[in-house]
């Protein structure tokens, strides 16, 4: 089954991206297809290669980026949205790509199921 | 596939304009979905309702008053507004008090439209 | 439909307005809304009233980190999150009351 995700809050800050994160895990390791991963509202946040947590906790970004590299995931990043809060080509981590808002709508039509996890 | 697909989606507004940025970043979202030819629904609910007060003056708090952007969906073919009753009541609204023609409908029967549903996002 | 609430019933009101106007269908509790189905919350008699008419879930891992997994009411199902795709796929709608 092909799902769409779409994560609405930056990392550390909710828990919306890590249970996003670990659902996606879930649904790749049954064979499902994650068709695309959006980044809206504060999540556009989620994708800051500046991004510097304490050693001793999670990489939020660099975990995302991982798993896109390993799935060849499609993580969008809404271009309003980033410009809103200083996330630009400049700054963002590998993996990520940023896109207007019809990718979203795009996401919803193709895939199966579409997935949202927020505040 | 998405060549000629049509579905339903619904957006779910359930909170406040202005305190957070939902209100305003959902409804860049129905614009969007708009050029998408899709069977667009929109639901006001909770404090969602208070999206469509008329009389909203934002100069004293500096921000974009969006609120005519309601009025001005049924140019984009967005025309399927809902309103829940008991949201209203509990705000002390009526619909005389709301900016833009809606269906207000009761919770059982929003339940019922949710569940007709393709794609339901919640803002 | 599978309704999805992620946040504590004391603090927002998802879940009660989830349950207001769901049809039947399935509730998956995640994040802070896990506390909504463990014994001697407020909200406790509001999962036990909605099972009569929706499948109840939580998310087992949720319900471990916050210490709680003795505490959860009968007839709530735990999942991990590939219970929480299975949920997903099962459903043809769902929705997230944030």
């Amino acid at each position: 089954m092909k799902f769409a995700i779409l994560i609405n809050e930056g990392p550390y800050q909710h828990q919306a991206t890590d249970t996003a994160f670990l659902f996606c895990k879930a649904a790749l390791a049954k064979g499902h297809e994650i068709r695309r991963v959006f980044f809206y509202h504060d999540g556009v946040n989620n994708s800051s290669s500046l991004t510097e947590p304490p050693q001793d906790d999670r990489n939020i970004v660099q975990r995302w980026s991982k798993l896109a590299e390993e799935h060849k995931l499609d993580l969008v990043v809404c271009v309003a949205a980033a410009l809103r809060r200083g996330i630009k080509d400049e700054n963002l981590a590998p993996g990520f790509r940023i896109s207007g808002l019809g990718q979203l709508v795009e996401a919803g039509i193709e895939a199966d199921r579409l997935v949202t996890f927020g505040d | 596939m998405s060549e000629g697909t049509v579905k339903k989606f619904m957006f779910v507004n359930r909170k406040a304009p202005y305190g957070t940025i939902y209100a305003l970043e959902s409804l860049e979202v129905v614009l969007i979905s708009a050029a998408f030819d899709q069977d667009v629904s929109l639901v006001f609910m909770d404090d969602g309702v208070f999206q469509l007060k008329k009389g909203q003056q934002t100069k004293g708090i500096e921000n974009k008053n969006f609120s005519p952007t309601y009025r001005a969906l049924d140019g984009y073919d967005i025309e399927k507004l809902y309103v829940e009753q008991e949201s209203l009541d509990a705000r002390g609204l009526t619909e005389d008090d709301l900016l833009v023609d809606v269906t207000v409908m009761s919770k059982a029967e929003m339940g019922k439209l949710m569940e007709t549903m393709d794609v339901v996002l919640s803002f | 439909m599978l309704h999805i609430v992620n946040k504590s019933p004391l603090e927002r009101n998802a879940l009660e307005s989830c349950l207001r106007v769901a049809q039947g269908g399935a509730l998956l509790l995640t994040e802070d809304a896990v506390y909504a189905a463990t014994r001697g919350n407020a909200a406790a008699e509001k999962i036990t009233a909605a099972m009569a008419g929706m499948k109840v879930y939580v998310l087992g891992p949720d319900l471990d980190a916050r210490g709680m997994t003795d505490r959860l009411i009968e007839g709530v199902t735990s999942v991990g999150y590939d219970g929480f795709v299975d949920l997903v796929a099962e459903y043809p709608t769902n929705q997230s009351w944030l």
